[in-house]
């Protein structure tokens, strides 16, 4: 079977020659068939990579350990979802994911503009064949997944109990989604502006995909942000690490791109700007996925050898010349057809808010690569740590709010401040009363949160006073009840409508992250059983510890060897609230030299985080339980010496008087509390976010297109009457 | 491995083995192009009404605006037609 | 002012704040990063009360908690030289002696006094190091 593997992967490099070749020939000889010949080696290139995935998937759930891969992510006692997914926690198989996904998306792309944009479409597969082929040769030449050893191990190593959390598990896919959807706009992007065709029909394919690779990429940031809130037990969900800024950076120009891209639509500008944009979109897409493959960054996430660094920048290096080549020698088709006739104006916000995002990508990009700037320059190696974030990246945060309020209201070309006041007059009401309401309840700390919160009011007031004066005209004229007439105006206008649900969402969210930023309260006690501690306004009781010993071939479990914790009782103001139950969980090393005992329990721990969410707050707590205490290592020492490694039952016995000896006696325990207030909003937020973006994304119905143009046809027919009068 | 080369090869040659391409007509690209610009425009009056009806343009300014647009929609559809009774007759000759 | 001029002066007063925006966060970034040395640099190069990232690999047997503390030496990634660290605060999940750690430390006195919850440990490598009995073909 792995043969098969590898030989599908030397089938998928030489589809990807073939199709590119096929592809430009047919172009540069005007021949459909070449081209269509291209276009489906696309298709082919998916079937191939999706039967190589599904050898590898086949291999890690019949516990193939001649697979290398398999012997190195999985074993017989890894739960099944998990050995599905871990697939793709080595490299190599990642690899293979990256590819495949790409060949899915790219044909699906390609098959959705079949017989439009011949000429881009034939570069653009092309340029999307090289991706592929690309990441094929790396498999090929350097991390290949089909490798085996013979004979093959009994077992496997077992995959990283850190990863064993489902959504860690349907992160990368998303992210990698998203990364490989951003090519898709950069190679249709520079297909365009090789055959010298950037124009209507490119706009309006580009703009979906940009739109679907920013709603994945947005959905796989959010979860890798939930991820780590939830399941890590550090106590938050953004640390500004290189990999989260990763993701973020393409997504950021990815959002410029939508808007500056609708005023190329409108008002035949910012050429020479999205060209750049996609452009740059696709290749952050590319370092991201370099990011986090190479060790170059100093990062809880950078994994992957220094192999695959040289190949990488040789890509990067090539996608930024040939970029920069392309925009400068098609400036002539790039020229702007009107300029900006008045700075309050929509075009005006809306460049406004391309100049923040892509300000904000700046930040983040200086800051992230920072260690390899400052010692390209001072021979130093030195970061910025996350106060620096913070520091530019709010502001700018702030002012985005701003005009993601004010963009919806303000009129194109061209608006009278008579028309501003009248529009902004009731969302500007709406932030006074929530600063008056803010005051009022004696929050008068922190005046940056303070903002953001009348802000988010300010543009909730907008939307809702779109949605209700747009609703309001439609129930009139359809004569239809107000919430029927809301929701066909949504369905009319999805583009408008939807963006605006997007803008609602990122206010909430924000909301969500300044609420729980600034006015979280956190506690990191010691605590002996029948303790107390107050975090906020809330008291936490230890109130007993728990351990549990779950049998190694449990599937049921994540498979730890011992789980450890505390049973917390929250109260506020003497009245019970709800009761936490955090625990540690501790793995097997498979490392001899631990002992028989010891390496039961001395591989990786986990940290299982108990916590109680609401709407207003989320209780969240995490348990370090001292196993490294003297009345434990007793144990585990004298089960060193008297068991022998042939017996793991007996191991296991020892473990659970280990258990026992806790719950009797247990030692002082490191608890980790906070009380973060609003954080669910950054959850709801973002699904607002992505809904709207859904709505979006959807085509318009026929009908809409035919009612204008019947409306315009009979004017022509008019028109046509009197010139012939 | 061979039903996967042998699936390979039948996806990717097809094209090649068609009989005759398909006559694409002479302005196809022109014409696809135009018809872009066509959608475009057609929401850009959507929007432009929309506005106007919201009250985010006065009458006289929407007037205007919507003038405009209708008449570039116009010409976009009389280029539209040129185009296709041209390549008519060229497929008639 | 005719609209070409206007247009001209908003150009240059956008790019003038562009330029006078990033030429503040170029440099606030190299002011407040702190340098990234391995233990033997640090070694030779730390001044008491300048932060410095530590980066290394945690030594065998060298971690002890001590109630809130946890002692451990950091040492180089392919040396002898180590430091001792003292720290207080969140322990990461992966921790653990032979990992790779990242911790924001002060030299105080022989010691080195880490930031409290700047400690970051790698989660270890996607490919593990083959147990002995496996031999690898290529």
């Amino acid at each position: 079977m792995a043969g098969l593997g590898r030989v599908a992967l030397i089938l998928a490099l030489l589809v990807c020659a073939y199709g590119i070749g096929a592809s430009i020939y047919g172009v540069r000889s005007d021949q459909d068939r070449w081209i269509d010949s291209g276009r489906r080696a696309v298709y082919a290139l998916a079937v191939v990579l999706v039967s190589a995935f599904i050898v590898l998937e086949v291999a890690f759930l019949s516990n193939d350990y001649a697979f290398n891969t398999v012997a190195d992510s999985s074993s017989a006692t890894t739960p099944l979802f998990y050995k599905a997914a871990a697939v793709w926690a080595s490299q190599e198989g990642s690899l293979l994911l990256w590819a495949m996904l790409s060949s899915l998306w790219s044909s699906l792309a390609l098959f959705l503009v079949k017989g439009r944009l011949r000429e881009v479409a034939a570069y653009a597969t092309a340029i999307l064949l090289g991706f592929a082929g690309f990441f094929v040769s790396l498999m090929v030449f350097y991390a290949n997944p089909f490798l085996t050893t013979h004979p093959a191990p009994v077992e496997g190593a077992g995959l990283d109990p850190l990863l064993r959390f489902s959504t860690m598990l349907i992160h990368p896919p998303l992210v990698y989604s998203g990364y490989t959807l951003c090519t898709i706009p950069l190679a249709f992007g520079m297909g365009a502006l090789i055959a010298r065709k950037v124009d209507a029909e490119w706009i309006k394919a580009t703009r979906r995909f940009a739109l679907a690779a920013w709603l994945f990429l947005g959905i796989g940031i959010v979860l890798g942000a939930r991820w780590s809130y939830a399941e890590l037990g550090w106590g938050g969900y953004w640390g500004w690490d290189p990999v989260e800024n990763a993701a973020l950076m393409p997504w950021l120009v990815a959002t410029a791109f939508i808007h500056s891209l609708m005023i190329q639509e409108k008002r035949g500008m910012l050429k020479v700007w999205n060209a750049s944009l996609v452009c740059a979109m696709g290749t952050l897409a590319i370092m991201g996925t370099f990011l986090v493959r190479s060790g170059i960054l100093n990062s809880i996430h950078a994994f992957g050898g220094a192999t695959l660094g040289v190949p990488f920048v040789t890509l990067i290096g090539v996608l930024i010349a040939a970029s920069i080549y392309l925009v400068v020698s098609r400036r002539d088709i790039l020229k702007s057809e009107h300029r900006l006739d008045s700075l309050i104006s929509r075009e005006s916000v809306f460049l406004l808010n391309n100049l923040m995002l892509v300000g904000l990508c700046f930040v983040v990009f200086w800051g992230t690569y920072f260690p390899l700037i400052s010692e390209a320059v001072t021979g130093q190696q030195a970061s910025v740590g996350a106060p620096w974030f913070d520091r530019y990246t709010v502001p700018l945060a702030l002012i985005l709010v701003l005009l993601s309020g004010i963009g919806p209201v303000i009129a194109w070309r061209r608006a009278s401040f008579a028309n501003l006041r009248r529009n902004l007059l009731m969302p500007a009401v709406s932030a006074l009363v929530a600063l008056g309401a803010l005051l009022g309840a004696g929050v008068m700390s922190k005046p940056l949160a303070i903002v953001m919160f009348c802000l988010a009011a300010f543009v909730v007031g907008t939307v809702a006073q779109e949605l209700w004066r747009g609703g309001w005209v439609r129930s009139r004229a359809a004569s239809q009840m107000l919430p029927v007439a809301i929701a066909g105006l949504i369905k009319r206008n999805r583009r408008r409508y939807g963006g605006y649900i997007v803008h609602v969402g990122i206010a909430l969210l924000f909301v969500g992250v300044a609420a729980s930023s600034s006015f979280e309260h956190l506690s990191e006690p010691t605590l002996t059983v029948g303790k107390s501690v107050k975090v906020g306004s809330y008291t936490v009781r230890y109130v007993k510890p728990t351990a549990s010993v779950t049998p190694q071939s449990d599937s049921a479990h994540t498979g730890s060897t011992l789980n450890l914790g505390a049973v917390l009782r929250v109260s506020k103001e003497g009245h019970y609230v709800t009761t936490l139950r955090p625990t540690e969980g501790f793995y097997d090393s498979g490392e001899p030299s631990e002992g028989s005992v010891g390496h039961l329990i001395g591989g990786q721990a986990v940290s299982h985080v108990s916590m109680s969410s609401t709407i207003s707050r989320d209780v969240w707590s995490a348990v370090e339980p001292d196993i490294s205490a003297p009345s434990l290592q007793r144990i585990v020492e004298a089960g060193n010496k008297t068991i022998s490694m042939m017996r793991p039952e007996e191991g296991m016995i020892a473990i659970a008087v280990l258990a026992r000896e806790y719950l009797k006696s247990p030692p002082p325990a490191k608890f980790n509390l906070r009380v973060f207030p609003f954080v669910m909003w950054i959850w709801i937020g973002a699904m607002i976010v992505f809904g709207g973006g859904l709505i979006a994304m959807w085509p318009a119905p026929s009908t809409v297109v035919r009612r204008v143009s019947v409306r315009v046809g009979r004017r022509r027919r008019a028109s046509h009457g009197l010139a012939r009068a | 491995m061979v039903v996967l080369f042998g699936v390979v090869l039948a996806i990717v040659t097809q094209p090649l083995n068609a009989i005759a391409t398909k006559r694409r007509g002479a302005h196809a690209a022109e014409i696809a192009e135009l018809e872009a610009e066509r959608d475009l425009k057609y929401q850009e009056i959507r929007d432009a009404e929309l506005d106007h009806e919201m009250g985010k343009h006065s009458d006289e300014d929407f007037a205007a605006v919507d003038g405009g647009l209708r008449a570039e929609a116009l010409e976009i559809l009389n280029r539209i037609e040129a185009l296709q009774g041209a390549s008519d007759d060229v497929e008639r000759d | 002012m005719n609209p070409a001029r206007k247009r001209t002066v908003r150009l240059v007063v956008a790019l003038t704040a562009a330029v006078l925006l990033a030429s503040a966060l170029i440099y606030t970034s190299f002011s407040a990063a702190d340098p990234a040395l391995s233990p033997s640099q640090l070694i030779h190069q730390a001044v008491p009360g300048r932060s410095y990232q530590l980066t290394g690999k945690v030594v065998s047997h060298s971690v002890r908690h001590e109630g809130e503390v946890l002692d451990f030496r950091v040492r180089d990634r392919a040396g002898e030289e180590s430091v001792p660290v003292r720290y207080t605060g969140t322990v990461p999940d992966p921790f653990r002696e032979g990992r790779e750690v990242i911790v924001t430390v002060q030299k105080s006195g022989s010691d080195y006094v880490g930031e409290r919850n700047s400690l970051i440990t790698k989660c270890p490598s996607k490919y593990k190091t083959a147990p002995p009995s496996d031999k690898r073909t290529y």
